[in-house]
């Protein structure tokens, strides 16, 4: 085939970048040629909207080993231990064929972490879904909970925790992303970067397919009506292959055999090679007549546009080969000797003994695009005045069961009942609490992990959606005793060709970085996920944080059920009673304007720290965070789930009932303390000059509130459980 | 006591295993699929996990395996073999068990802690057990118990079912049954007790930050009857 515009148009390249591709080579490129340039420039390998912005992040920390750039982040956690971990989407995939599409975005992410040298420990996902009555929705979730719990059930890794949200912008495009943590000796990491000349390089792991030809270009557009005939751009999983390659990458890795490693992820075995030779400042030559094909007379373009899952690109020591391929042999897996590092700085491709291709390695790395994008500031909204008489007519019980059934507060025991969750036998803190926890094998300690998103807040303010995303994390992180260390993004958008999604872009990030730096959060890994948009109606502004926090001793975890009757509850951090996007005014005032509740770090900081100085000290029992839903909603879930009651104290000088108890306001968290630790509690409260109210006491089997609410735990329960079960079975 | 457990390709509860086993005090080693023979053991373990990826019926191909022979041979010469999830459905493969494990009636994995009853005590794994009732941890796809009325009728005449789902009250009815298992059936033994396949996972709950610690009870009770 001639390589024309149109081509290069049809491989989902620009006019101009197809220009400056023929600029740079000094020639026009030939078909496979062409494809490697339109795997490598689409936004979904070069980040060409979002580099730009990416840079200003606050990726440094005192525990940071790796930052941003490799196939995971990577931080340190004492002795010698070291975390790997990393977010990433699988959306466009997903929303074509559900169970495939977040099978192998689990399989993907942990591929990252296990290039790494790492065994994977725990699985996270952050999941979004069109409004429950659009007639997709139910299948959609049923196929991505499926695909997620399949592939990560048969490797053998719990999933730990998670976030299941509905909301009518993903009525066309769901969001799935996918997070694993690994743990590795940080003595022992391996990186992508390839050094040495004349370096086998080796193939491994599953054959090579036609299957997810062009899914990185398809994961860089928007969808249209025909998006079912992208149905064979979707890779497909074997959970069983990768667990083998896990295995034999781990043994491989146990002496000093590999130099490099990248797993063949988006743009297959095209990026992988491309990554490896450009970090190490190489060339690399690559014979495809030697890759391991599992269809007949698969061609060169075919061949280094595969997404086929499960396969590894090495660059191993000489000599080191048939040790190398006796461990892949015994798992029962492909091994075969591709290629070579060379001096050219080039990538050369050869087939058939003929040369099919030959790019010099910058022009596809350093030389993609780097667009600036014109974008547009989000206005923070006014601020609404409710007509307080009109809550009246509402009763405190009646919204607080219709805000516990809400679909996106309701219990999603439906879902992680079909994940394994307690396999590798270290889960001390299941999916439901604030967030997942995990031992490290063989010590004392634990890592927490949560992933948090806020679309409505992100929607209204980017800015302030930002901050409170990363706030969120670092709440849920000090709600189980741990103490946050840094975080992974991913970063789901609309077009960023569109100038307000853009700016909501900038503005994320922006209120990101400011949030993580100033609570010394570092962010260590991440991905961007743009053109979630469907017949020009994109998703709401959606970035994912993924937390990770450390518990030097997991006897002092803490879990939000109450403990023992006659503890005392107090609500820490001040209730302004903060109405606008709450889930209250949406569901029972059908109000959906106003701005998101402020986000103060000062206050975000100074109360974490007090509350982990408390857990640290042993003298709170339970633990969890306000959040959606306010106080009455919290203090629910840590009644339903600890089966007791609580009586709530009179409040003095309470301006508005509603507002106290459905307003969302920051950095609160409900503790409860046994009586005799008060007396200290509310002396390291002083010390730290935070707000506090003696909110009540936990009591009897019912949540009681003077006249207003007088309401049986299994009454909650029975709001809060149920909804998604019959949903689904409705 | 020593114990062994096999290694299948896409076993994943073969660490979990071990390391409880070690926990307790048994002499483990692990054993590759691919090897002829198995170490003296008093215990041979299959554990948990997708054997071969389970593309097949769950535990069929495992069922072919090299090692398998060792393993019936060493069943029939009267050691303790114990399949836990994935080996108890290869156990059914092999027929040192019988009936199969389909898949579960809502259709859905399951992972969650269940209650189980203990039905029978005269063997060497639930002898002088403290408890009747355990709870205990399931994480399954195919872990519906099946077998004909046939069967049914020589595993009950012979005291052969192991372990039953049950209430914490010790119930076992609909309500109670996670899978939809014939007789809420979650474990089983052969004619001579030695060999015994159960869906609950007891390594998953050894100690009390996990789940629960009534797996210990388990392990604890098999070597003291071995003592």
């Amino acid at each position: 085939m001639e390589v024309t515009e149109a081509v290069a148009i049809d491989h989902g390249l620009k006019k101009e970048e197809f220009s400056k591709i023929c600029e740079l080579l000094k020639r026009i490129p030939n078909l496979t040629e062409l494809a490697i340039f339109s795997a490598m420039w689409n936004e979904h390998c070069s980040y060409k909207s979002s580099r730009k912005h990416l840079k200003k992040m606050h990726t440094k920390g005192k525990q940071v080993i790796q930052g941003p750039g490799e196939n995971a982040g990577i931080i340190d956690i004492g002795d010698d231990d070291a975390i790997v971990f990393k977010i990433e989407s699988h959306n466009h995939p997903s929303f074509i064929e559900p169970y495939q599409g977040a099978a192998t975005g689990v399989g993907g992410i942990m591929r990252d972490v296990f290039t790494m040298g790492a065994r994977p420990i725990a699985n996270l996902n952050s999941i979004h879904f069109g409004s429950p009555q659009h007639k997709k929705t139910r299948n959609l979730l049923r196929g991505v909970v499926k695909g997620i719990g399949g592939y990560g059930n048969c490797i053998g890794v719990p999933t730990i925790a998670g976030q299941t949200t509905f909301d009518e912008s993903y009525n066309g495009n769901i969001l799935v992303n996918a997070m694993t943590l690994g743990l590795v000796n940080k003595n022992k990491i391996f990186y992508s970067k390839a050094a040495g000349l004349n370096k086998p390089v080796i193939y491994v792991g599953s054959k090579t397919g036609r299957d997810g030809i062009h899914g990185a270009s398809m994961a860089s557009a928007t969808f249209d009506d025909k998006i079912e005939e992208k149905k064979p751009t979707v890779q497909v999983g074997d959970p069983f292959t990768e667990k083998l390659l896990l295995e034999a990458c781990l043994e491989l890795m146990a002496d000093n055999s590999i130099i490099a490693i990248q797993d063949m992820g988006a743009a297959g075995l095209t990026s992988s090679s491309v990554e490896m030779a450009s970090k190490g400042n190489l060339g690399i030559e690559l014979n495809l007549s030697e890759v391991p094909c599992r269809e007949e007379k698969m061609t060169p373009y075919e061949i280094m546009l595969s997404e086929s899952q499960e396969r590894m690109l090495i660059v191993l020591e000489k000599g080191k080969e048939e040790h190398a391929k006796k461990i892949f042999d015994k798992w029962n897996l492909d091994f075969a000797v591709i290629g070579r590092t060379t001096d050219t700085k080039k990538i050369e491709l050869i087939f058939d003994y003929k040369k099919v291709a030959e790019i010099p390695i910058n022009l596809l790395a350093e030389n993609a695009p780097i667009y600036d994008r014109p974008w547009k500031k989000t206005k923070l909204p006014q601020k609404l005045k409710f007509d307080k008489d009109e809550f009246k007519s509402l009763k405190l019980s009646d919204c607080l069961k219709k805000i516990l059934s809400n679909s996106n507060i309701s219990d999603k025991k439906w879902i992680w009942d079909q994940y394994d969750h307690t396999v590798m036998g270290d889960t001390i803190q299941k999916p439901g609490g604030d967030a997942g926890v995990v031992r490290v094998h063989g010590t004392n300690k634990a890592v927490a992990a949560s992933v948090d998103s806020s679309a409505l807040y992100c929607f209204s303010h980017p800015l302030t959606g930002g901050k409170q995303i990363v706030s969120e994390s670092y709440r849920n992180l000090i709600s189980v005793g741990a103490k946050p260390i840094a975080i992974t993004n991913c970063l789901n958008f609309g077009n960023p060709e569109k100038e307000k999604n853009m700016g909501e872009f900038v503005e994320c990030v922006e209120g990101i970085t400011e949030a993580s730096k100033y609570l010394d959060f570092p962010v260590v890994s991440g991905n961007v996920s743009f053109y979630n948009e469907t017949k020009d109606k994109g998703i709401k502004p959606t970035p994912t944080i993924g937390g990770i926090g450390l518990i030097s001793d997991y006897q002092k975890m803490l879990t939000m059920d109450f403990k023992t009757e006659g503890n005392l509850v107090y609500v820490i951090g001040k209730t302004d009673g903060h109405l606008d996007q709450s889930i209250f005014a949406r569901e029972l005032l059908n109000e959906k304007k106003g701005p998101p509740p402020t986000v103060n770090l000062f206050n975000e900081k100074n109360i974490g720290e007090t509350v982990l100085d408390l857990s640290r000290k042993n003298l709170i029992v339970s633990c969890h965070d306000v959040s959606l839903g306010g106080i009455l909603t919290a203090l629910s879930k840590m009644c339903i789930k600890g089966k007791k009651g609580i009586k709530i104290n009179s409040l003095k000088g309470l301006t508005n009932k509603y507002e106290y108890f459905f307003g969302e306001d920051q950095a609160r968290y409900i503790v409860e303390i046994p009586k005799a630790s008060l007396k200290k509690v509310n002396d390291i409260l002083n010390k730290y000059s935070v707000h506090f109210d003696e909110l009540g006491t936990v009591n009897g089997q019912s949540i009681v509130y003077k006249d207003d609410i007088n309401l049986p735990i299994e009454d909650l329960a029975d709001a809060h459980k149920y909804w998604l079960k019959k949903y689904m079975d409705s | 006591m020593r114990s062994s457990v096999i290694i299948f390709p896409g076993s994943n509860c073969d660490r979990d295993m071990d390391v409880a086993l070690k926990k307790f005090g048994f002499k483990n080693q692990m054993v590759w699929h691919n090897d002829q023979s198995i170490p003296k053991s008093d215990l041979i373990v299959l554990p948990g996990g997708f054997s071969y990826g389970d593309y097949l019926r769950c535990g069929s191909i495992a069922s072919k395996s090299k090692i398998i022979k060792s393993v019936i041979d060493f069943a029939n010469s009267g050691g303790l073999v114990l399949g836990i999830c994935n080996g108890f459905q290869i156990l059914t493969e092999t027929g040192l068990l019988n009936g199969i494990l389909q898949q579960n009636k809502f259709l859905n994995f399951i992972c969650s802690n269940v209650f189980i009853k203990v039905k029978d005590k005269q063997n060497k794994y639930f002898r002088d057990l403290k408890k009747d009732i355990l709870e205990l941890h399931i994480a399954h796809n195919e872990g519906n118990y099946f077998c004909s009325d046939d069967e049914l009728k020589s595993l009950e005449d012979n005291n052969q079912i192991a372990v039953t789902y049950c209430g914490e009250d010790g119930a076992e009815n609909e309500a109670t049954n996670p899978n939809g298992a014939i007789k809420n059936i979650a474990g089983i033994f052969n004619k001579n007790k030695n060999v015994l396949g159960m869906m609950p996972h007891p390594e998953r709950m050894i100690d009390k930050y996990l789940s629960g610690e009534d797996g210990s009870l388990f392990f604890k009770n098999i070597l003291d009857n071995f003592k």
